[in-house]
């Protein structure tokens, strides 16, 4: 029997992450040798840091946690001659709404994230890692335990990785559920045991990171193509994307389409034919009225302007984000007060209470989307709600205000009319 | 306070593998894994964890408020969490919650009486693409409808 994958494969992806999600026996380092494994890493030795950048840089990668940072660069900041260790860290506190990848790269293959990091360790002279997975996925915190444990055993970890004389410890630490502690300052904190509160920047976690060591700290999909990167050379997982967007990455699709699912596209795919051919379009051949891009956090488009190709520029020139790679989309019976609401509850919930404007800021919006839906709203309240919104934008130390902000002033300024819906069924009943 | 031998194996690992004098990085790590087995972060957890951990009882509590998972007092054997966060909402995760609160007749973080089973409204938890999503104690649960979830309820009572 085929193995049970969470959702079918479509045969539109272009599988390069996820080559091995469908190989029985995935998660093991025998079948992970048996398919390319470590070949990446071996020639990754053979190479300077300089080279390993270079080609890092030159596979035009762009950071998949959501803020999307060409990961070449990211890993240049890091001073590897510094007098102090450094470390690696991997953000697997994935939280974002709308996302669920990274749980599929750890479950089914942990041993190109591990690879993916040592090339990392290489890059910048490492000899320590921390894995930093969300206490929801405990039972990733054991596959990833589990990879660690034969990596070790069988010499891909420790003191002599693959036999070729480089060392490195690789470690989990679990979190405890804290949707701010994706942000990677206070991912920081809390890995040293402090509530998760962003921190100021500059310093960066480059040169000051956890415990005060130079860190790199990347999300789990950025290390897992790593290996694909050194092994088939960055030129070649450029050349899969678009200009300053190489590669592939996968696409969470969730919401009103027939077949949801964790797909692998090439960055630049168009939004279009991903909703209606690889997730089998909208049921009930209902309209499609709007599509959340990359996870909650990102300003929501219209149904027209969704026939755009799927890459960070085109996503920004839209005035969105490709952010995590959570694609959220949204038939014409979404009810838009609601969906608000509910985006609001989440940040209001997971606001660390550090700055004001988002502290103060989200728990306002939330109590007037609340008696908006609840049939008690003004007239005024929706130019509040944008105005309120607003005033949190670029006043936080993380990216949390702007990601409770950015989406409210789309919604209110888009469908407007959906906000008009409730005043008017309020007139009704008085 | 003792910990199953298994946990005492782990917490003696977890101490070791950050940098000298920062064992103050195994509070969080150590404090769910022990709340797993006590049922509740308790004040003799907090101390026997700021000793371990050689920082002090206030260092510990200061983060059991911040992380949602840890709990000051126990939850039910069985903690039904359902999400209604965005890619649950739209398919059906409010409704599923409506029905898990009829059908334990409890409401957000509260327990049965009889401590089998306690709620909670939860954020995204990372089942987007298989919404709606359930998760009991650390096992998620994906599609589910109302129907599934009393088959999922009253399975875990009868096992009692």
């Amino acid at each position: 029997m085929a193995k049970q994958l969470y959702n079918q494969p479509s045969p539109l992806e272009t599988r390069v992450v996820s080559k091995n999600f469908a190989i029985e026996g995935s998660e093991t380092l025998d079948v992970y040798l048996a398919n390319d494994g470590y070949k990446a890493f071996r020639k990754a030795r053979e190479m300077t840091p300089e080279a390993i950048i270079d080609e890092v840089k030159t596979s035009a990668l762009r950071g998949r946690g959501g803020a999307g940072f060409p990961t070449g660069l990211k890993w240049s900041f890091v001073p590897r001659t510094s007098p102090k260790p450094r470390v690696i860290v991997v953000n697997a506190d994935e939280s974002e709404p709308g996302t669920c990848k990274d749980r599929l790269l750890m479950e089914y293959d942990p041993h190109q994230m591990i690879e993916g990091i040592l090339i990392a360790a290489l890059a910048v002279d490492a000899h320590a890692g921390y894995i930093y997975i969300r206490g929801e996925y405990r039972y990733l915190i054991e596959v990833m335990d589990r990879a660690i444990d034969e990596a070790y055993a069988k010499g891909y970890l420790g003191k002599n990785v693959a036999g070729t004389g480089f060392e490195f410890d690789l470690y989990t630490h679990s979190g405890a559920g804290a949707y701010e502690c994706g942000e990677e300052t206070a991912l920081l904190d809390s890995i040293e045991g402090k509530r998760g509160i962003p921190r100021m920047k500059p310093p960066f976690p480059a040169v000051a990171g956890a415990w005060a060591l130079p860190t790199l700290l990347n999300n789990v999909e950025t290390f897992s193509a790593i290996p694909a990167i050194i092994r088939d050379g960055g030129a070649a997982f450029a050349a899969l994307g678009t200009p300053k967007n190489g590669g592939t990455r996968l696409v969470c699709i969730s919401g009103h389409v027939n077949r949801p699912g964790v797909y692998e596209l090439p960055l630049g795919y168009p939004m279009m034919k991903a909703i209606n051919e690889v997730a089998g379009g909208i049921p009930g051949g209902k309209k499609l009225k709007a599509v959340v891009p990359g996870g909650s956090s990102c300003p929501i488009l219209k149904a027209d302007e969704c026939d755009i190709p799927m890459d960070y520029d085109t996503l920004a020139k839209a005035g969105s984000m490709l952010g995590s790679g959570g694609m959220v989309v949204l038939d014409e019976t979404t009810d838009m007060v609601r969906f608000a609401l509910r985006i609001m509850k989440f940040y209001a919930h997971e606001s660390c209470g550090w700055c004001i404007p988002c502290r103060e800021g989200t728990t306002w919006l939330k109590k007037i989307l609340q008696r908006f839906y609840e049939g008690q709203g003004r007239r005024e309240d929706i130019s509040m709600l944008g105005e309120l919104s607003k005033n949190m934008l670029g006043r936080t130390f993380c990216a949390l205000g702007d990601a409770a902000a950015l989406p409210t002033i789309s919604i209110v300024e888009k469908f407007t009319e959906d906000f008009e819906m409730y005043l008017a069924r309020q007139e009704v009943m008085v | 306070m003792n910990f199953s031998p298994q946990l005492e194996e782990r917490f003696a690992k977890m101490l070791t593998r950050y940098p000298e004098g920062r064992t103050r990085s195994a509070v969080v790590p150590m404090l769910i894994y022990a709340q797993d087995e006590v049922g509740a972060v308790t004040n003799e957890l907090i101390e026997e964890v700021a000793r371990r951990c050689k920082v002090t009882p206030l260092q510990v509590d200061e983060v059991v408020g911040y992380y949602s998972m840890l709990h000051r007092k126990p939850q039910g054997k069985f903690h039904v969490q359902v999400c209604t966060n965005i890619s649950c909402l739209i398919v059906g995760g409010e409704e599923l919650y409506e029905h898990a609160k009829k059908k334990l007749g409890v409401g957000h973080k509260e327990t049965t009486a009889d401590g089998q089973f306690s709620l909670e409204e939860v954020e995204c938890m990372g089942a987007c693409s298989w919404a709606p999503a359930v998760e009991i104690n650390y096992d998620f649960h994906h599609h589910v409808t109302p129907e599934k979830l009393d088959q999922l309820i009253d399975g875990l009572r009868k096992a009692q």
